[in-house]
């Protein structure tokens, strides 16, 4: 019995039954598979989160965006701004540095990516932690305030597209959302 | 020199006193048994707090009914965090401990007075905790990531609970050199206290990371120190966090062994296979703080990949091996007790009318099935961004420590009833219930949880519709439904919730004594007198009721697995 000592005082010496080393046998392979498939996935994969990282002062780092937002921002006819909900559009080329902003309670400027191109996404946060939830693609990553994370991404689909903060910060929390658009 | 007298040494071992329990056989000393009392029903009054804490936070996510406003919202789902994942569980943990080493191996609790002083301690912590998330400035989630910041007593309460529940780790401890010392149990411990061993030296680790990181934090909520790097905060705070977990899984397994001997007359197939499954636990189980640092900056993958997988899996192996072992014992035992007929009648015909079988084979099954492959899966570097911090994340730990930890608590509550506090079970017939309905519901809001998170929907969030948010977004329809169904599930793991506490409140203050002569349980252990003592020569060995069960088990976890991986690979692309 499990509540009692083993009967047999030598317990260790016992061989083990065929059925469990066969599963102990099953259950080690498969974590090596699955062990050595995450490593493989960084070479035959195209989802790897990237662990580029800088530390970084949060009020240099929202300099650094809003001085993004001006040279990229995007422009009607007229050569106005083009602002939705208060925000301005940004339109970066191809190939540039990205960057958003997290703070209390929004993701700060809306982008306008090209779909199949790459972009070097800058995250960081002004404030709290955030969560960067891109919606309804579900790519999720953790945003801190004083580490800089860059991840190239190459947006597949054209759309509009959300991000929702899902990293609580506080009593607006499920207000901050931003938003994403991609174009052919 | 000074030479001891061992005969000047006040001899504690004397002046114990113990009773014979009626029905195991197990001598109980009386500071243990007041213990054990105590600290499970402190556990039962915190799952009582904390699930109905729980029942509002799901009838708020149920988009139709959205009962609480964002502000109570988010206050008490931090209440519900700390309360049933902290405060119900260690207490239980505590009671489970004691009850490992006291009464398993008959001896006398070690220094019953540090064991009532690491209890009132432990009171202390977490009714302050308490007082401190409802005082409403501390309302930064169970995990209080800064620099988001809780008032000081929120960190002081978790401190003083976590020497108290440090303390009585320790009375375990001495309890078992007590019962080596004394010589009241012969050769090896059983499994059922390895297995509590293994449960005391993983809360070690996770009280000491506890320590690390909440004392510095509760400085700088006095501050005394300018500053708590957010993501050193993550990667200490979750040594704890989800250690603390594993502490579960070690106290649980080791519940689903001593049911599955008490109720019927199971034991371990192999000592040996059981026990190393065990020791992986100690040796890996602690790296898994890094499940929850997968999405973040600045780790690197090597170190995320190490750690992630519990080096290799050898943990989940461990796992594994129990989710084997466990059924195995139970269908070996149950083939010598009679039932022999097809792959199935040991299942059939299991004692399904008792409480404490049916909670712990339904805390078995879907611990594996949901919990278990849903955690492997999460915690798998890649597939992590998918669903980190969607709710996903807690259908997958509702899994673990609901349908699993609390089930098997529960299950282990219908012995402790009887064997601890002499009172029978009231309400034979809706106790009888009691772990289907709670095991559904929490089956329920695990799976549903899941599927909403699956379709992105946010955790700790209050508004799916995101009303007043700065840029409008809407999710699917179905994530309504999903989260509309978590509610339902929520609904009736409540009932089963409340109808446990009602049963178990009920029994200890009104059951039919059992410490009279004559007495009957409403819900028999199994006869002693037709114990199991050897299943037979090794190759005779039959299992194939259990080989049936682990080969659909696997079948569900590599289709699972290679479904997220086609899923992730279909995502933008990013490197």
């Amino acid at each position: 019995m499990a509540i009692t000592p083993p009967s047999n005082r030598l317990w260790w010496k016992e061989p083990i039954h065929a059925i469990e080393l066969g599963w102990i046998v099953i259950a080690f392979l498969w974590g090596l598979f699955m062990f050595f498939f995450m490593i493989a996935w960084h070479f035959i994969g195209e989802q790897n989160l990237s662990s580029e990282t800088y530390k970084i002062r949060p009020e240099r780092y929202q300099e650094k965006v809003e001085a993004f937002a001006d040279e990229f921002a995007a422009k009607d006819d007229q050569g106005n701004p083009i602002e939705e909900d208060g925000v301005p559009v940004v339109r970066p080329p191809a190939g540039a540095d990205v960057y958003i902003l997290a703070r209390l309670w929004e993701f700060w400027p809306i982008l306008e990516l090209k779909r199949n191109e790459s972009y070097r996404i800058h995250l960081s946060s002004a404030d709290w932690q955030h969560g960067f939830s891109l919606q309804p693609t579900n790519i999720n990553i953790s945003v801190h305030p004083g580490y800089e994370h860059v991840i190239t991404l190459t947006p597949t689909e054209s759309g509009e597209f959300g991000i929702i903060c899902n990293e609580f910060c506080g009593l607006g929390h499920h207000t901050m959302t931003g938003r994403i658009r991609v174009v052919d | 020199m000074t030479t001891i007298d061992p005969a000047a040494a006040p001899d504690y071992g004397v002046s114990a006193s113990y009773r014979t329990c009626r029905f195991t056989g197990l001598r109980i000393e009386a500071n243990a048994e007041i213990l054990i009392k105590v600290n499970a029903v402190a556990a039962v009054l915190f799952l009582a707090l904390g699930g109905l804490m729980g029942l509002l936070v799901a009838l708020t996510r149920w988009p139709a009914i959205q009962l609480l406003d964002a502000e109570w919202f988010y206050l008490i789902l931090t209440g519900h965090g700390a309360n049933v994942l902290l405060f119900w569980i260690i207490f239980f943990e505590i009671a489970v401990l004691y009850f490992a080493s006291a009464v398993i191996l008959g001896a006398r609790l070690a220094t019953p007075k540090i064991a009532w002083l690491a209890f009132i301690l432990m009171v202390v912590g977490a009714v302050m905790a308490n007082y401190a998330v409802l005082r409403g400035d501390s309302t930064v989630m169970f995990t209080s990531y800064p620099p988001m910041m809780a008032s000081q007593w929120f960190y002081l309460s978790l401190i003083i609970f976590a020497v108290g529940a440090l303390l009585a780790v320790f009375v375990f401890f001495g309890t078992l050199v007590v019962a080596k010392s004394e010589n009241t149990y012969d050769g090896s411990v059983p499994l059922v206290t390895f297995g509590a061993i293994t449960a005391a030296i993983i809360a070690v680790f996770t009280l000491a990371s506890g320590a690390i990181i909440l004392i510095p934090t509760w400085l700088w909520s006095l501050g005394l120190i300018s500053n708590i790097d957010s993501l050193m905060y993550k990667v200490v705070w979750w040594g704890m966090g989800h250690s603390s977990q594993q502490i579960n899984v070690s106290a649980h397994v080791a519940i689903w062994y001593a049911i599955g001997a008490m109720v019927v007359g199971a034991k371990p197939l192999s000592e040996k296979v059981s026990r190393t499954a065990f020791l992986m636990y100690i040796l890996f189980l602690q790296l898994a703080s890094a499940h929850h640092i997968l999405a973040e900056p600045g780790m690197s993958s090597t170190w995320k990949i190490v750690n992630t997988s519990y080096m290799m899996y050898l943990a989940v192996m461990g796992s594994m091996i129990h989710g084997l072992t466990v059924p195995g014992s139970i269908e070996a035992a149950q083939r010598r007790n009679g039932f022999t007929r097809g792959a199935f009648e040991w299942l059939t015909k299991a004692p399904w009318g008792n409480p404490a079988f049916s909670g712990m084979f339904l805390s078995l099954v879907m611990f594996g099935f949901i919990g278990g492959i849903s955690g492997v899966v999460l915690g798998t570097e890649q597939l992590n961004v998918l669903m980190h911090n969607t709710i996903y994340v807690p259908g997958h730990f509702h899994g673990t420590v609901v349908a699993g930890t609390t089930l098997a608590f529960m299950a282990m509550t219908y012995l402790v009833v009887p064997l601890i506090f002499q009172r029978d079970i009231v309400w034979p017939g809706l106790a009888k219930w009691q772990p289907f309905l709670f095991g559904i519901g929490a089956g329920g809001i695990s799976l549903f949880m899941m599927g909403a998170g699956t379709l992105g929907v946010s955790r700790r969030h209050w508004d799916l519709a995101l009303t007043d948010a700065a840029h409008a977004f809407e999710y699917p329809a179905a994530a309504y439904l999903m989260m509309a169904l978590n509610g339902i599930f929520a609904v009736i793991a409540a009932v089963g919730g409340i109808l446990f506490i009602l049963i178990v409140v009920l029994s200890i203050l009104g059951g039919t004594r059992l410490d009279r002569a004559g007495a009957r349980l409403n819900f028999p252990l199994h006869d002693r007198s037709r114990e199991v003592a050897e299943y037979g020569s090794h190759g005779t060995l039959k299992l194939p009721g259990t080989i049936i069960l682990v080969g659909i088990f696997f079948a569900c976890f590599v289709l699972y697995y290679f479904v997220n991986w086609k899923y992730l690979s279909e995502l933008w692309l990013f490197r």
